[in-house]
C-alpha cells in the first residue's frame, strides 16, 4: 500500500490517527501552510487497505494507491462496534 | 414548442362559447400559454384555479398537484421550472404571505414562473369569501431585499384569460416570477370569455445559453439559460453569485452588479412591460381624471361615463401593469389636471404612487369592508372633488 | 511539491476546493461517501439534480459536489425536489440537507413527501445543533445538552426523524452515522437505486458548535462518542427505553415496495390524455 496525505487540504482534525484500526498515522508536529498540524503516515507497513481513513477523511485527503503487484488487498473493514 | 396533446385539447376548447369564472377563466389562460405545472394549495377566493387545473391541465398532458402547503406550492413550481417547464400557482393573501420569502428566491435566481393571487380582504384571515386590492404594496415588496417585479390587474374574466399569457411569456423573456393580481371580485365574477384559434396563439420562449456561456450575468441584463439534464452542472442558488452562479457573498462589487441588474432588467424595459387603458374626455378640458385597476376600475369607468352624461369632462386611465408602475403614463395623465380620484379596495395603497408621479392633487377614494365601490358612490366623489 | 490527488476529485468542483467547512465536520465524511457511493454506481453526475436547503451540509452538493444543483430557502428543498422529480421522472433527485433545515423548519415537507412516497433520496445531515448559526438548540438536540439558546439545558426530547419518516410511509429508512462509513455508502446506494421515498439520517459531528459544548474539544473525540453511543437496530429492540437514552441506533429501519407518486401522477395524466383523445375522436 501507498498511503499519501494532501497536506494542503488536510486541516488536521485527527479522525485518521484515532480511527486507523493498525494505527499508521501520527502527529507529526509539523504545520501546513493555513497553521493546522498535519499528520504523518508513520508505519506504512502496517496498512491493511481497508480504506477506512480514506472514507472517514473529511477533506478527501488521504490518497491510497496499491503498489505495483500487491494485488487485491482491499477489503472492507469491520467497524461496525 | 407546443405538443399535440395540448393542440388537440385547445381545439375543442376554443370554438365555444365560455361563461366562466375569472378564476376559471385564468386557469383557462394558463392552459392555452402552456403551463406544463401546476402546484398549489386550497384557498378561499382561489381555490377554483386549482380545482378547474386539477380536472384540465391532465387532458392537455399538464401536471398537476395539490401540495402539502403555500410554501411547498412555489417550492415545487421553482424547481419544476429549471427542467424547463412553465408553472404556477394561485393563492389568496395568507398564502401569497407565506410564498413571499421564494418569490425572493425565485428573483434571485432569475427562475420564470407565475403566481396568482387572487385578494381577499385582510390582514391575518380577515374577511376570506370578500374581495380587496390589500396585496398591492406586498406584491411590490413583500419579500425582503432590493428587487423589481412584475405584477398585472385584470379587470375581467375575459382579461383573466388573456392576461395570462403575458404573464407567461414576461416571466419567460425576463427570467422573472411575474404576479397576476386578481382580486376576489374579478375571480368569482361569471361573464362571457372568448378564447383564440389555437393556431394563431404565439409563445415567447427563453433565450437558451451557449455552452458554457455564464447563466447568471454577463452583457445582457436577461442572460441566457440552460436547464436540468443538460450536463451543464448548473450551481442554482438564493445567496449572491458571480454571473456563473457561485456563491459569493462578501464582495460588495458582486452583490451590487448582480441586484442592480435584477432591478435594471425590468425597469429598463418597462416600455415593453407597461400597459394601460386610458380614455380622454372628448371635450378635451378635464381638470379632474380618475384612475383605477381590477375589480374597481368598472365601477369607476361608470361613474366617469354618468359624469361625462352630465357634461363634465373626466378623464379615465386604468392601470392593467400595476407594476412596474406606469410613472411615465401616470405623469402624462396628470399634466393639465387639477384633481385625480383614485379609487380602490385598500386604504390607499396605489394612490400614494400615484401621489409620487403626478403633479396635482391625489384623492384617495378607499373603500374596505368586503363591497366594492358603487357606480354611485364613485360619481359622488368626482362631484365632491370638482365643487 | 505536488500534493496527490484524490482519485474521486472529478465528482467534486475541484477549484474550490479544500472545502470550507470546519476541521473535523462530519460534512467532509458525508461528502466523501457520498462521491464513492456515487462513483461505484457508476452514476452519471449530469443525470442527477442535488437539491440542498440553508446550513452547513446544505454545502455539501451546493457547491461541493459537480452536479445540477439547487440551493434553496430554508427547509424547502424537498418541496422543491419535488416540482425536479414530477417534470423529470428520468434523473435522479437526491437532497442533502441538515436536521434543522428537512425536520426542523422543514418537517412538514418530510412528512408528506415521505406520505407521497415520491421517489427522491432525502440524506439528512444530523448533526445536533443549529451549527452555521452558532450553535442553537436543534429538534435533534439530546436532553440536558447547553445550546446557546438553552443555555440552562435542553428540556425538549430530540426528534427521532428516522423513525417518523418510516412511520409516515417512505420506502427505505436508514439511520448510521458518520463512523460508519461503509454501511453508510451502501445505504447511499440503496436509497439512490431504491423506488420511492428514501431517507437517511446520518449522524454527523459539529466539533465546532456542539462537540466543544459537550466538553468534547475535536471532531475525532466526538466521532469516538459517536461511535460508543451506536446500537444496532436488532440489538435495540432488546433494549429498554431507559437504556437507549443516550443511544444512536444504527441500522436499516425499512425497506418496502410501495407504489410510488410520480409514476402514478404520470399514469393519471396519459390516462385522461388518452380518454379525452378517444372522446373527441367521435
Amino acid at each position: 500500500m501507498l498511503v499519501k496525505i494532501n497536506t494542503s487540504f488536510c486541516k488536521g482534525c485527527d479522525i485518521c490517527i484515532e480511527f486507523c484500526p493498525t494505527d499508521v498515522f501520527e502527529q507529526s508536529g509539523t504545520l501546513n501552510r493555513k497553521g493546522y498540524y498535519v499528520p504523518v503516515v508513520a508505519r506504512v507497513e502496517d496498512c491493511t487497505g481497508c480504506r477506512l481513513c480514506d472514507l472517514l477523511c473529511p477533506e478527501l485527503a488521504i490518497v491510497i494507491t496499491e503498489e505495483q503487484g500487491n494485488g487485491d488487498v482491499v477489503a472492507d473493514v469491520d467497524n461496525d462496534d | 414548442m407546443i405538443d399535440k396533446s395540448r393542440i388537440q385539447y385547445l381545439e375543442q376548447l376554443w370554438s365555444r362559447t365560455h361563461f366562466l369564472l375569472g378564476d376559471e377563466a385564468c386557469a383557462y389562460g394558463a392552459i392555452y400559454a402552456g403551463c406544463d405545472f401546476f402546484a398549489g394549495y386550497p384557498i378561499t377566493p382561489a381555490s377554483e384555479v386549482a380545482e378547474l387545473l386539477a380536472a384540465e391541465l391532465p387532458k392537455a398532458g399538464g401536471l398537476c398537484v395539490q401540495m402539502e402547503d403555500e410554501l411547498a406550492s412555489i417550492g415545487a413550481i421553482i424547481g419544476a421550472s429549471w427542467t424547463g417547464a412553465r408553472v404556477m400557482t394561485a393563492t389568496s393573501g395568507p398564502g401569497f404571505s407565506l410564498m413571499q420569502e421564494n418569490i425572493g428566491y425565485a428573483i434571485m435566481t432569475e427562475t420564470p414562473c407565475v403566481i396568482v393571487d387572487v385578494q381577499r380582504s385582510g390582514p391575518s384571515t380577515g374577511q376570506a369569501t370578500k374581495p380587496a386590492q390589500g396585496d398591492v404594496m406586498q406584491a411590490r415588496w413583500g419579500t425582503h431585499g432590493d428587487h423589481e417585479i412584475m405584477a398585472f390587474a385584470p379587470s375581467s374574466a375575459q382579461e383573466c384569460f388573456d392576461l395570462m399569457f403575458d404573464c407567461f411569456d414576461l416571466a419567460d423573456i425576463y427570467r422573472t416570477p411575474v404576479i397576476m393580481l386578481m382580486d376576489g371580485e374579478i375571480g368569482h365574477i361569471r361573464e362571457s370569455v372568448t378564447m383564440l384559434e389555437p393556431s394563431t396563439v404565439k409563445r415567447a420562449s427563453r433565450k437558451k445559453a451557449e455552452p458554457g456561456e455564464d447563466l447568471f450575468g454577463g452583457p445582457e441584463l436577461v442572460p441566457g439559460v440552460m436547464h436540468y439534464g443538460e450536463g451543464a452542472s448548473i450551481h442554482v442558488t438564493g445567496s449572491t453569485h458571480l454571473p456563473n452562479g457561485m456563491r459569493d457573498v462578501t464582495t460588495p462589487r458582486v452583490h451590487d452588479e448582480l441586484v442592480r441588474r435584477l432591478y435594471r432588467k425590468i425597469d429598463e424595459n418597462r416600455e415593453k412591460i407597461i400597459r394601460v387603458e386610458t380614455d380622454i374626455s372628448t371635450g378635451g378640458n378635464a381638470r379632474i381624471g380618475v384612475i383605477s385597476y381590477g375589480a374597481t376600475a368598472r365601477p369607476a369607468y361608470g361613474a366617469v361615463k354618468a359624469a361625462r352624461a352630465e357634461g363634465r369632462d373626466v378623464d379615465f386611465l386604468r392601470l392593467i401593469t400595476v407594476w412596474p408602475f406606469a410613472r411615465e403614463q401616470v405623469t402624462d395623465f396628470a399634466r393639465n389636471l387639477d384633481f385625480i380620484l383614485v379609487p380602490e379596495m385598500n386604504l390607499g395603497q396605489i394612490s400614494r404612487e400615484i401621489q409620487r408621479f403626478a403633479d396635482c392633487e391625489v384623492i384617495s377614494v378607499s373603500k374596505i369592508g368586503g363591497v366594492p365601490h358603487s357606480i354611485d358612490e364613485i360619481y359622488q366623489a368626482i362631484m365632491e372633488a370638482m365643487r | 511539491m505536488t500534493e496527490p490527488r484524490h482519485r474521486l476529485m472529478g465528482y467534486v468542483r475541484e477549484e474550490i476546493m479544500p472545502h470550507r467547512f470546519c476541521a473535523g465536520c462530519g460534512c467532509g465524511t458525508v461528502l466523501n461517501v457520498f462521491v464513492n457511493a456515487v462513483d461505484e454506481l457508476a452514476m452519471d453526475p449530469t443525470r442527477m439534480v442535488c437539491v440542498s436547503g440553508i446550513g452547513c451540509s446544505a454545502w455539501i452538493p451546493s457547491p461541493y459536489f459537480r452536479s445540477d444543483t439547487l440551493h434553496t430557502t430554508h427547509g424547502r428543498p424537498i418541496a422543491y425536489a419535488t416540482g425536479v422529480k414530477i417534470m423529470r421522472p428520468d434523473l435522479n433527485v437526491v437532497v442533502i440537507a441538515g436536521d434543522g433545515d428537512i425536520a426542523g423548519i422543514g418537517g412538514n415537507h418530510l412528512i408528506h413527501a415521505a406520505r407521497r412516497n415520491i421517489d427522491l433520496s432525502v440524506l439528512m445531515v444530523n448533526n445536533m445543533i443549529y451549527g452555521m448559526t452558532g450553535g442553537q438548540v436543534a429538534p435533534t438536540t439530546p436532553l440536558g445538552v447547553k445550546t446557546s439558546t438553552t443555555p440552562h439545558r435542553n428540556i425538549e426530547p430530540p426528534f427521532k426523524v428516522a423513525e417518523v419518516v418510516a412511520a409516515a410511509g417512505a420506502s427505505y429508512v436508514a439511520r448510521w452515522t458518520t463512523y460508519h462509513v461503509f454501511q453508510l455508502k451502501k445505504a447511499m446506494q440503496r436509497a439512490m437505486t431504491k423506488k420511492g421515498f428514501s431517507f437517511i439520517e446520518i449522524v454527523s459531528q459539529c466539533p465546532e458548535n456542539y462537540g466543544r459544548r459537550i466538553g468534547l474539544k475535536t471532531g475525532a473525540e466526538l466521532l469516538r462518542k459517536i461511535k460508543e453511543q451506536s446500537v444496532r437496530v436488532k440489538k435495540a429492540q432488546e433494549m429498554s427505553e431507559e437504556e437507549l437514552q443516550h443511544k444512536i441506533v444504527v441500522g436499516e429501519l425499512c425497506d418496502l415496495d410501495r407504489p410510488e407518486f410520480v409514476t402514478q401522477l404520470h399514469e393519471v395524466t396519459k390516462e385522461q390524455v388518452e380518454s379525452f383523445s378517444l372522446e373527441n375522436a367521435s
